[in-house]
């Protein structure tokens, strides 16, 4: 039987290392700001300011470093714990806090990313679908659906890789295996003794990665990505990380999780770990680190300043958009609504 | 003009529509090399190609699902459903995602793709594959819902849904797919959604039907004038979503009196919202308490019940005795 080893690159020979020194500070300067982000929207929720957010806490190396992974054009269907990746491909902060403020759905025009999924597991499909679109519209262009540990248990996550199996279709199926679906822990999810084995049995590539070490995330993503683009077929990535924080601020992990286990992985804190090997490799001072940290608070900081200035919601766009063009029927409801 | 019944119907328009618009694809179980089970893709692979008539694994959450990622990538996907009692694993895909995807990407992104659904009684089906699932689509904001009634019907639905920028399901009556031919013009044309038809007219009372059940109100009305001389209206719903109003409601502020017809069971069916409809916009023109003429509420039950089911000619026009004689 087939092991399946976790691949990591930090601490290794340099020579597995397929990121350059200035995309691995790109990478860590996205996930200082998402560190950050959280933090902000964590005090703005306790503040009554946003409702229930999900935070990224821990898994700053695989939600980041797999979107520097990607290009541009390229299509991302995200869940709803994915707005480090949504950053990083073009949504700017301003649509998630609105998101996190129950505002708007967290999509911008132009970036080819679908509004992040609640249902757990259906938007795997539509990663499928859209790799479909672009293989039949001839774009050199991938798929890549965000989705954690509990999404490899629903019957979705079957059927998106059984069809994307047979259809051979540019897409990448990103699992962030972070060892909790809110209160389940991944022993309980499946007897599998990786998630990435399961790609076996779709005749589809799986990979294994370290999900705390960003550049590992990285390299095999790329290479995932020109597999697909290649006309390779689609790759299942388990990234093996873990969720530090709750699985929302309406979530108190402390009623599941066994004590001490937080504590062993603060060593594995994905942030520290890419500093310490950027700091190994004299491209990151202890200067340059307190200057991020200050810039992504000060960025942040005016994304809420513009967020909250913003006029309070208006009935009439909560019926504007559910049709292109709004039936007579409904149209009436909005003017009673009005009237009420 | 050439006479068609509606499989041909449906399938000759399906390839116009192929033909005119690469982005146009269908997909489905069987519906490549077997043509569907129904024929209605008949040849069709040999004549687009493998990548544009897509035979899929056997899952239909991931049908629709697919389709769905397709239609944001720039393909405008029509999906076919075996049978709508099939349809439940796809629900989760049609209310969560394919009907809000306009309102959640706050208008950017459509879900411009179709799904056609054959349903209904009346052919001896095995169990299971009769089902009228219109009452929780119809529920469903953001998702058009049509039935066509007819051969002409189902061609000019057709392309308005496939034209359409929001997502459309077609229930297409399994009882209607070989039961005639009628002239059906051989260019495109449309009808548009959202509008129920007079399908003849009438002056003491509406009966209100869709799909399978349109013939069924045909025949009442026939035998109803002939043995009693009551003047039926029969009015085809057509379009359960957007619902035509004003159509319906002026037929029964015109007859003053209204049966509904549906297969679906009575409880939640879709006469409950006509219903409605119906009291709330012509509650003083009306001279008698509307009525139902539904399946009961029970499973579509296995074929050696199916006549007793599925309202008939007979019940219909019992109803509208009991409807006349009220006062």
């Amino acid at each position: 039987m087939a092991t399946w080893p976790m691949i990591s690159v930090m601490g290794q020979d340099a020579s597995h290392v397929s990121c350059t020194d200035e995309e691995a500070l790109r990478i860590y300067q996205d996930m200082v700001v998402l560190r950050a982000f959280d933090e902000k929207t964590l005090t703005l929720q306790r503040q009554g300011r946003v409702g229930t957010f999900a935070p990224s806490l821990g898994q700053e190396a695989a939600e980041i470093a797999s979107a520097h992974a990607l290009e541009p054009m390229d299509w991302i269907a995200p869940s709803y714990r994915d707005h480090g990746a949504l950053y990083v491909h073009g949504l700017p902060l301003d649509q998630v806090i609105l998101f996190a403020m129950g505002r708007s759905g967290s999509y911008a025009a132009g970036v080819r990313a679908l509004p992040s999924s609640i249902p757990i597991a259906t938007h795997l499909l539509h990663a499928v679908g859209l790799a479909y679109a672009l293989r039949q519209r001839a774009e050199p262009q991938v798929a890549m659906a965000y989705f954690g540990d509990g999404a490899t248990s629903e019957g979705d996550f079957h059927e998106a890789l059984n069809f994307a199996g047979v259809w051979q279709v540019p897409v990448i199926f990103f699992c962030q295996n972070n060892g909790w679906a809110i209160s389940t822990a991944v022993s309980h999810q499946t007897h599998s003794e990786t998630l990435a084995q399961k790609a076996v049995a779709y005749g589809i590539e799986g990979i294994r990665v370290d999900g705390n070490d960003a550049l590992a995330v990285y390299g095999v993503v790329r290479e995932a990505r020109e597999r697909a683009a290649a006309g390779g077929g689609p790759t299942l990535i388990e990234a093996v990380t873990y969720r530090m924080g709750p699985h929302t601020t309406a979530d108190d992990p402390t009623r599941y999780r066994p004590s001490g286990e937080l504590e062993g992985h603060r060593a594995q804190d994905p942030l520290i770990r890419l500093g310490q090997y950027l700091a190994s490799r004299s491209i990151l001072s202890a200067d340059d680190q307190q200057r991020m940290a200050a810039d992504s608070r000060d960025r942040i900081n005016e994304a809420v300043a513009r967020v909250e200035a913003m006029d309070p919601v208006a009935v009439e766009e909560m019926f504007r958009h559910v049709y292109q063009v709004m039936p007579n029927r409904l149209a009436r409801e909005l003017r009673d609504w009005g009237a009420n | 003009m050439p006479e068609k019944n509606m499989v041909e119907a449906i399938h000759d328009t399906l390839d116009l529509l192929m033909a005119q618009d690469e982005s146009v694809v269908m997909m489905g179980e069987d519906i490549g090399v077997n043509g569907g089970v129904f024929r209605v893709t008949d040849k069709m692979l040999g004549k687009y190609g493998a990548a544009r008539v897509i035979d899929t694994p056997l899952a239909e959450s991931a049908i629709v699902g697919t389709a769905l990622g397709m239609a944001v990538g720039g393909l405008r996907p029509i999906c076919e459903i075996q049978f709508l009692g099939f349809l439940y694993p796809a629900l989760d895909q049609l209310i969560s995602h394919v009907s809000r995807i306009r309102d959640r990407s706050a208008g950017h992104l459509g879900a411009k793709m179709v799904v056609r659904a054959p349903y209904g009684g009346g052919i001896r089906a095995p169990e299971q594959h009769a089902d009228s699932a219109e009452a929780y689509l119809a529920h469903i904001p953001g998702l058009k819902v049509v039935v066509p009634s007819s051969a002409a019907d189902a061609k000019g639905i057709l392309v308005s849904a496939v034209e359409d920028d929001d997502p459309v399901i077609i229930l297409e009556p399994i009882r209607l797919y070989r039961m005639g031919r009628e002239q059906v013009p051989e260019e495109l044309y449309r009808v548009p959604l959202g509008t129920a038809r007079v399908v003849q007219e009438g002056t003491d009372i509406s009966v209100i039907a869709y799909g399978a059940m349109v013939p069924v109100a045909q025949e009442a009305a026939r035998n109803l004038q002939r043995e009693q001389g009551v003047s039926v209206e029969v009015v085809d719903v057509r379009s359960l979503s957007p619902l035509d109003e004003e159509t319906l409601v002026a037929s029964v502020r015109k007859t003053g009196r209204a049966v509904i017809v549906h297969e679906a069971p009575l409880t939640g069916g879709f006469g409950a919202e006509i219903m409605a409809t119906v009291s709330e916009q012509a509650f003083w023109w009306l001279k008698a308490p509307v009525q139902r003429v539904t399946g009961p509420d029970v499973p579509f039950p296995p074929y050696a019940w199916e006549d007793w089911y599925v309202p008939s000619a007979a019940r219909v026009q019992r109803v509208v005795s009991q409807v006349m004689a009220e006062e």
